[in-house]
């Protein structure tokens, strides 16, 4: 219970430092580039048109609004790639304060989730360009879109956290990881038909922590719907879940960490 | 008086000296079946108890090697002890590398902000402190420059007027006064005599025994992990150097 205590203690002197890195990284990552701006944008953009005139024209899947369709998907799966991604690096890439400063080492991760928020930020307004230019309609759900965002940074810093803490040890898990992302991504309804993987196999859909989150995106999004109580209780309960294991994977080695960096 | 800031109690880290680090699955798993996963123990400090009152200076004495260094990193939390207990009563402001943190691309006033973050200050206690960092650093025509236009002494300049910005309980100071201009390492000592002068305790490291004796009222005396003394700064120094 002190234990506990003390954490939150330790996070609250902490939160300034939090909030500077994700401005540093804010900063390095669009400084000097309004293009670095535009890109975020433009890159969704470019691959939703290449995405469908794929899987439209090529494939024939029957998806209604196939632009907004790739889009709920791609943005939220992108943002989670991105997101485990640099949080995988982090402990590395803090390495020099690590070996100098006592500082809570969860930070690094952390930061980085959330400044690939921005990203995630970007992304959407470009899905926004994309529904007005094809004329979906904005409905009033769509408001809930930071619920569901929340429920993807809690998963993301609970997975980041095992990957952060298997890379100081295992250097090639980056690698790995990359290859791993990739299958998970075609193993994710973000281009074809939910219902494509449903039939066959309904039980490996529902093992898919992203599948439950796009679903999310995509009933707000396109279909006018309200999760269900059960809906949103799943999603919570899957990012609790990686962020408990998540925080004790990591708390569990983060002092041996300095041997290794 | 005699309050203890610092309680150190037979305090020893071990490190694994293995020739080859193994850092990757593809490694493991390679030494695993050719069973060549060695681990070499290394202990680099073995069984040191000292306890440093409130408003003591004390110098860590030693050759290279001797832990000097690896002691002031459990004393800052940065380490754990493999055994022993260590207690600190206060907060601290490590110096064992000037500008540890800063960002080579952000300006000198984003690095007081990020730096200070990294002391556990928040923006609008940096707010107040900022133009006296930069002043004391003489760095005023290039604060919105970044980092990476620097000279390595204007940087070390930056680092240590942030880590001497706020008057700390413990400063520990590990050879990092070789840097800068003679000018600068005067203002420097007669920072850190300032803040030795506010009550503050400071451990500091350094290979020169003149300035060990200019600043330490107490000092302990490394060998190769071990304690060979501690105790009256001229004493102790007296005996390092008759070795």
């Amino acid at each position: 219970m002190r234990q506990i205590a003390g954490s939150i203690q330790g996070f609250m002197k902490y939160k300034n430092l939090l909030y500077e890195l994700v401005i540093r990284d804010i900063k390095v990552r669009y400084r000097r580039s309004v293009l670095g701006v535009l890109w975020t944008i433009l890159n969704p953009i470019l691959m939703m048109i290449v995405m469908t005139i794929v899987f439209s024209t090529l494939f024939r899947f029957e998806i209604e609004h196939f632009p907004i369709y790739f889009f709920c998907g791609n943005i939220i799966f992108s943002f989670m790639v991105t997101a485990t991604s640099d949080a995988l690096q982090s402990i590395l890439g803090g390495a020099s304060l690590i070996k100098k400063v006592y500082i809570p080492k969860y930070i690094f991760p952390v930061s980085k989730v959330l400044s690939s928020g921005v990203n995630l930020f970007f992304s959407y307004i470009a899905m926004l360009l994309v529904m007005i230019a094809t004329g979906v309609e904005f409905h009033l759900t769509m408001l809930l879109t930071p619920i569901v965002v929340f429920y993807v940074m809690l998963f993301s810093i609970g997975l980041g956290l095992i990957l952060a803490a298997m890379m100081v040890f295992f250097r090639d898990i980056a690698h790995l990881y990359g290859v791993f992302t990739m299958a998970w991504m075609y193993l994710t309804p973000i281009f074809y038909p939910v219902s494509l993987l449903a039939e066959k196999s309904h039980w490996f859909l529902t093992l898919n922590p992203m599948y439950h989150y796009i679903s999310y995106m995509r009933d707000i999004t396109l279909y006018q719907t309200i999760p269900s109580l059960a809906e949103n209780l799943t999603c919570l309960g899957i990012s609790l879940f990686f962020l408990i294991i998540g925080l004790i994977f990591f708390y569990k080695r983060q002092d041996k960490f300095i041997l290794y960096i | 008086m005699a309050q203890p800031i610092i309680e150190v109690q037979d305090v020893s880290i071990m490190f694994n000296k293995s020739s080859e680090k193994v850092d990757s699955i593809k490694e493991y798993f390679v030494r695993l079946v050719k069973h060549q996963l060695m681990f070499e123990e290394f202990w680099a400090l073995k069984n040191i108890s000292l306890t440093i009152e409130k408003g003591d200076a004390v110098g860590i004495v030693g050759l290279n090697g001797s832990g000097k260094s690896t002691l002031l990193k459990i004393i800052a939390g940065v380490m754990k002890p493999t055994k022993g207990t260590i207690k600190v009563h206060g907060s601290v402001a490590p110096m064992i590398e000037l500008g540890a943190g800063f960002d080579m691309d952000l300006s000198a006033r984003e690095n007081i902000y990020l730096n200070g973050a990294v002391l556990g200050y928040s923006r609008t206690e940096m707010d107040k402190k900022a133009e006296s960092i930069l002043d004391f650093a003489e760095l005023w025509d290039f604060v919105d420059v970044p980092l990476k236009n620097y000279s390595s002494g204007m940087v070390a300049r930056l680092g240590f007027s942030i880590a001497t910005a706020h008057i700390p309980d413990i400063l520990i100071v590990d050879e990092v006064l070789g840097v800068g201009d003679y000018k600068f390492q005067e203002k420097c000592e007669k920072r850190i005599n300032e803040i030795v002068a506010t009550g503050a305790t400071v451990l500091f490291v350094s290979h020169s025994i003149q300035q060990v004796e200019k600043l330490c009222k107490h000092a302990l005396w490394l060998e190769k992990g071990k304690q060979v003394m501690y105790g009256d700064i001229l004493d102790v120094c007296a005996a390092y150097m008759n070795q």
